[in-house]
């Protein structure tokens, strides 16, 4: 057992954390943030084609680096510390990773190289809006083609993350008659794409409307008994990913909150020496701590996942711990920042704000809090007899 | 990062587990899962000669170094031994305070000649042990000790006056390690000695104190004149703060694995109990439970963090300075739970007039973790000033 980062682990950090102290400050993210588009093109092409942070993790066979879950957490946890705008989140830990979980067939395989070789942005629509999560989410039916060997579809997708700037498109669908999910390639063109502005402004999302289109057979990624376990797991990975953005987001928040309180002074002192500011500070640093723990062993069991160990088996478990954990934890240091920096917290100027609609934001994507805690009940409830 | 265990320590589990398995049967099958933490007064005769069955297997000290009579295991080993233990349902130890801290206070800090007396009986099971810190004024504020030492060349002995109290399991112990003043001007922190104090003397009386369980675990030590040999103070005098400090730190480790698989026995049986009494439908006692098995199983991988301690990784003090409020917290919880969980059987007791159930302790005593060992107050004190690096709390004039 040996649960801390290696030395390429630490160097990846550190390098991710240098590039985004100075690809994605405040300014960065502000001028991107109020954009359509909502990302710079130029930060872009430096992570798909300098870095290729999109290859961590596809295997060295299909042209990746071969590494593991832990070091794609590694990068959106720096990701999320630096509150970076891109469709790096909709196309490596949704889209990717659906890519990645079908059963190998050349659709998936031309879409992986797609994205390893020419960095091309995709997205992932499924939810038909609503409160509903994950599968139950699903509206959108397809029926099989009577005029040729493939599917016809027809859906309105919501909250669909970058889905105004994908060129292609991995959405989900079940079977008219009897119900069976399906996951299908879709290019932009099939589609109609709506950007719908959001209270978090870093990250984007958009409506997307299907009517009737066909999707041939040599574009059915998967569409058997086996479809709806990948879903599933597909939005576990995905999970694991946005716990370890909301880690570094809590992280950022206690460190510039320790920063502001030790300099501010009042009453002839720093406010950071009055207890009630002191121990609110100690609670989120141990959030932040257990924020690390949950993430990092979830990112673990992804990779015994993708690899076929028997601890895989505890994705769904890992996956919604490190959710809920990670996103209150987020969602309680951002609060507790703005508090603590008082009025500043409360202008636009000051960062906090970025933070804490951010946090909010991913408590509910992905299923709340209290959804991934009732789907642990469920599991141990299953296990104690 | 890499989970599980090598197949050697895959092997010394099944060791330890067969042991269990092979000795806590017959006079000892009664002790399993008792004798832990509220429970620390019951079968205290048995579970001192269970202790002395774990010597004969070898199992007591098994981290310390070999040369101290230790078997040295791997971090990793130590942590399957608590494992195994706890889900063999092993008795609360009575030998804990001094396998986990005198021992290896003596074995940092102690002349050759006390760790040549003392540690063999630790090892034997022999002697028992308690901790003498806190004493009326000195509660918190640990430094702030009012209890005196003077050497009395003549005799060649020290003599110790003052009071301790909540010294746990005093009146069930052989000794005792004291804090008390060697000079008799200082304040705080220096001009302490850290003394090992023979209890069975007619300088040391103790009284139990009633706890709000109505049982007592816990105690008040009189010291008056009571003597210990000058070779019985470690280190020298006025440097005990230093030692004392040095085994808080043996407080927190590997022992904290073994600790979760006893909590995760009181969740289990809490949450089969909401399940046999319907408790489990209902949605806000299974957000509850969902919580309560994410909090243990994040402690669990807090642990594993600290225990994998990486130099290179700065952030790791931070988690091992997080765990006691982190823990004591998420437990008192569980009591907490245990509770409305049973809803109105809650409050019936097992036996007139106030023998209380396994979770009615748990539920009272769990609200002592947020207390001994430093309060959860005083831990996000040391949180903020040593991890986050924010200004010191002001002492006000005594
Ligand atoms: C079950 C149990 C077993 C124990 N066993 C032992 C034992 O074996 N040996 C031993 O030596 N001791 C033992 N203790 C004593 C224990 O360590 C002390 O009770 C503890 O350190 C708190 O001290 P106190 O009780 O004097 O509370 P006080 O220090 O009087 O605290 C009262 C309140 O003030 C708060 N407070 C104090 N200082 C500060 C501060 N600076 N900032 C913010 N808040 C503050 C505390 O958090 C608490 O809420 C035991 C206690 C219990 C309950």
């Amino acid at each position: 057992m040996d649960f801390s980062f290696n030395e390429d682990q630490l160097l990846i950090a550190d390098t991710a954390d240098a590039f985004l102290t100075s690809a994605s400050n405040s300014a960065q993210v502000r001028a991107a943030m109020s954009t359509e588009l909502g990302y710079e093109p130029a930060l872009w092409q430096q992570t798909t084609q300098e870095l290729a942070w999109q290859l961590t993790h596809i295997p060295e066979s299909e042209g990746g680096l071969g590494l593991g879950y832990v070091e794609l957490c590694i990068l959106f946890e720096k990701m999320g510390k630096h509150l970076c705008c891109s469709p790096f989140f909709s196309t490596v830990a949704l889209s990717l990773n659906s890519l990645l979980l079908v059963a190998a067939n050349d659709c998936a395989k031309s879409a992986i190289a797609a994205i390893a070789e020419q960095g091309e942005r995709f997205a992932l629509a499924y939810s038909g809006g609503g409160r509903l999560v994950g599968l139950d989410s699903i509206t959108a039916l397809y029926h099989d083609s009577d005029s040729y060997n493939g599917v016809c579809l027809t859906g309105d997708y919501h909250y669909v993350i970058d889905g105004h700037t994908a060129s292609s498109f991995i959405v989900a669908a079940k079977n008219a008659s009897n119900g069976q999910l399906g996951l299908f390639l879709v290019p932009k063109e099939k589609v109609d794409v709506a950007w719908t502005a959001t209270m978090d402004q870093t990250r984007k999302l958009a409506r997307v409307s299907i009517r009737e289109a066909e999707v041939p057979a040599s574009n059915i990624l998967s569409c058997d008994s086996t479809t709806k376990g990948t879903f599933e797991n597909v939005l576990n990975l995905a999970c694991i990913a946005l716990a370890a953005e909301q880690l570094g987001v809590a992280e950022q928040c206690l460190s510039q909150t320790v920063d502001y309180i030790s300099e501010r002074k009042q009453f002839g002192r720093a406010v950071g020496s009055f207890q009630a500011m002191k121990h609110k500070a100690a609670d989120m640093m141990n959030r932040a701590e257990a924020a690390r723990s949950a993430v990092y062993y979830a990112a673990c069991i992804a990779d015994e996942f993708l690899g076929g160990q028997p601890l895989g088996a505890e994705l769904s478990e890992a996956a919604s711990i490190a959710k809920a954990y990670c996103c209150d934890a987020a969602f309680f240091n951002a609060g507790m920042a703005l508090q603590m920096y008082g009025g500043v917290g409360f202008t636009w100027e000051y960062d906090v704000h970025l933070y804490f609609k951010r946090a909010k934001a991913a408590q509910l994507t992905f299923g709340d809090s209290a959804y991934h805690r009732e789907r642990i009940a469920q599991l141990v409830l299953e296990q104690i007899a | 990062m890499r989970l599980g265990f090598t197949q050697e320590d895959e092997r010394f589990r099944e060791q330890v587990s067969d042991w269990l398995a092979d000795n806590l049967v017959g006079e000892f099958a009664k002790l399993k899962f008792r004798g832990g933490p509220g429970d620390e007064h019951m079968f205290f005769a048995e579970r001192a000669a269970w202790e002395k069955q774990m010597a004969s297997g070898g199992w007591i000290g098994i981290g310390w170094p070999e040369a101290y009579g230790g078997k040295a295991c791997s971090l990793e080993q130590q942590v399957i031994f608590h494992e195994e233990y706890a889900r063999a349902g092993g008795p609360g130890r009575v030998g804990h305070i001094g396998e986990g801290l005198t021992g290896p206070t003596l074995i940092a800090f102690g002349s050759e000649q006390q760790q040549r007396r003392f540690l063999p009986k630790i090892l034997s099971g022999e002697e028992l042990w308690c901790q003498g810190y806190s004493e009326p004024s000195a509660g918190s504020d640990l430094a702030n000790i009012a209890s005196k030492a003077a050497f009395y060349e003549d005799e060649g002995v020290w003599k110790i006056n003052g009071q301790k109290v909540w010294t746990s399991l005093a009146h069930e112990s052989d000794w005792c390690f004291v804090l008390a003043r060697t000079d008799p001007a200082s304040k705080g922190s220096r001009g302490l000695g850290f003394f090992l104090l023979e209890l069975d003397q007619p300088g040391v009386e103790i009284r139990p104190i009633t706890q709000l369980t109505g049982t007592s675990e816990f105690n008040e030590v009189f010291l008056d004149d009571a003597v210990c040999q000058a070779d019985c103070l470690v280190g020298e005098a006025g440097q005990g703060w230093a030692v004392a400090m040095g085994l808080l730190g043996f407080e927190r480790g590997v022992s904290t694995l073994g600790q979760q698989m006893l909590f995760q026995n009181e969740l289990s049986e809490v949450i089969k109990i909401a399940k046999q009494n319907g408790a489990a439908e209902d949605p806000v006692i299974r957000q509850r439970i969902g919580d309560a098995h994410m909090g243990l199983k994040i402690m669990r991988y807090n642990s594993m963090r600290t225990l994998s301690a990486n130099p290179g990784d700065g952030t790791l003090d931070r988690a091992a300075l997080s765990y006691k409020l982190y823990w004591s917290s998420w437990h008192r919880n569980l009591g907490n739970l245990a509770m409305d969980v049973l809803g109105p059987d809650a409050e019936l007791v097992e036996q007139q007039p106030y023998d209380l159930t396994r979770l009615q302790s748990l539920f009272l005593f769990t609200r002592s973790d947020t207390i001994y060992g430093g309060t959860n107050q005083i831990q996000r004190n040391i949180i903020a000033e040593r991890a986050l690096g924010l200004p010191k709390e002001t002492r006000g004039k005594d």
